[in-house]
């Protein structure tokens, strides 16, 4: 999902009264027990978290970037005011996640900075053009949908302040599915002009939609210690598989045909049977080859350093206030 | 880069008249002013609040995990401290 640059394994030496805290540690995380960030943790489980939280908020800002392309062309002041609450939300999302991960002994500026440097990966969702209308309706249906199906069940993870933040961040979530559902709607029930817009966004976002689950369950390294430390509730094909059930339907609803001659209801499983993932274009897009990684990149390098002599003037300011302050009580002594 | 990191605030919003101020998250911000106006638009973007409180996360001394037992096992074993722990002749009713 947006943690799907987690595919690798963590060498991991243990001397014996690590293994006899891990021990205690796993059985705390057994009895559902939160983990809260003074507590003891293994090494590897402080740095999957860091590594899953800061790609998570990474995904959050970067995400801005593909919709606030639309903000000044929506088309409507209705539509303009959603999405525009949409996208500030996304940056709030990004803002609860860094804090979340800094409570793991790591800094805003680190995390920020393994971004920039092209260190730190993020979804690969978010490296795809928004060239329609139209795929803003599909980013808050598909997009949207995709990570609410992976983000309620990080609402119950074994790190408290990660799933107090998804907790905030699903309550806050639910209304952007809808309003790209809304969008989509819409243009389906418009001119053929419009539904054909609609049906071109699909086109475009449904492969790339699934491939946010991450690699298939028979190629994700990282799931066995994610599960049995329960970062992760559930794996990467169960929630792209629940995430098509759910999916389809509401495609159907709207008159759209889905990208996927494969694409049928199989009654003995009773889930929908879907064709083969391109696997090839995941790993491309994901080792910063997609469409658009270039260009995202660009923009947040751009916007950082252009808000430096914004962050120096502003703490330049507090400081001259609170001299100022000190000045003064001085003077009325 | 040598920029200087932004002091962390933690954010206590009070929910609805009568209720007390509750941890919400934290934030960055230069001064607490500023971190007041953040979190207005961090935490409350949804009616979420009446009133905010900031406080400087460096200005918080916290309890140590690793002492819980020794801090709150005593309170355990005092159970006269709870009402359950007398007895009132059924005949009273409740009291």
């Amino acid at each position: 999902m947006y943690t799907q640059g987690l595919n690798s394994i963590d060498a991991h030496p243990t001397s014996a009264e690590d293994a006899e805290r891990e021990a205690r540690f796993q059985a705390r995380i057994d009895a559902d027990e939160k983990i809260e960030p003074n507590d003891w943790m293994p090494a590897t489980y402080r740095r999957t978290l860091v590594r899953q939280i800061s790609q998570h908020a990474h995904s959050e800002i970067v995400g801005m970037l593909p919709e606030g392309n639309w903000l000044t062309r929506a088309p409507s002041l209705r539509r303009k005011a959603a999405l525009l609450a949409k996208v500030q939300d996304e940056g709030g999302h990004g803002l609860y996640l860094y804090a979340a991960a800094e409570t793991l002994d790591v800094t805003r500026e680190e995390l920020v900075e393994q971004l920039l440097a092209g260190k730190a990966k993020y979804s690969s969702i978010f490296n795809y053009p928004t060239l329609t209308w139209a795929d803003i309706g599909a980013i808050g249906w598909l997009v949207d949908g995709a990570a609410i199906m992976n983000q309620i069940p990080l609402c119950r993870c074994s790190y408290g302040p990660y799933a107090r933040a998804m907790i905030r961040i699903c309550k806050e979530e639910s209304f952007h599915q809808r309003q790209g559902y809304e969008i989509m709607s819409t243009l389906a029930r418009g001119t053929a002009e419009q539904k054909a817009m609609a049906q071109g966004a699909l086109d475009r976002w449904w492969w790339p939609s699934l491939m946010m689950f991450g690699p298939s369950d028979k190629e994700s390294q990282h799931s066995d210690a994610s599960m049995r430390w329960k970062i992760k509730r559930f794996s990467n094909d169960d929630l792209r598989q629940k995430f098509v059930d759910a999916t389809v339907p509401q495609g159907h609803a709207l008159g759209l045909v889905f990208p996927d001659p494969q694409l049928k209801w199989n009654e003995a499983s009773g889930h929908f049977d879907f064709g083969p993932i391109d696997w090839e274009e995941f790993r491309q897009v994901l080792a910063g080859n997609g469409p658009c990684s270039k260009d995202r990149m660009r923009a947040r390098r751009k916007a950082h350093a252009e808000g430096v002599w914004v962050r120096e003037a502003a703490l330049a300011h507090a400081a001259k206030r609170r001299a100022d302050e000190e000045a003064a009580k001085l003077a009325a002594e | 880069m040598t920029e200087a990191n932004w002091p962390l605030f933690e954010v206590f919003i009070r929910s609805r008249g009568g209720m007390s101020h509750r941890h919400v998250g934290s934030l960055h911000a230069v001064d607490a002013e500023m971190a007041l106006q953040n979190a207005r638009d961090v935490y409350t973007r949804r009616g979420e609040g009446l009133s905010i409180w900031v406080v400087a996360s460096s200005a918080i001394k916290a309890s140590d995990p690793g002492e819980k037992d020794m801090l709150f096992d005593p309170a355990n074993s005092k159970i006269y401290r709870h009402p359950t722990f007398y007895e009132v002749p059924e005949d009273v009713g409740n009291m």
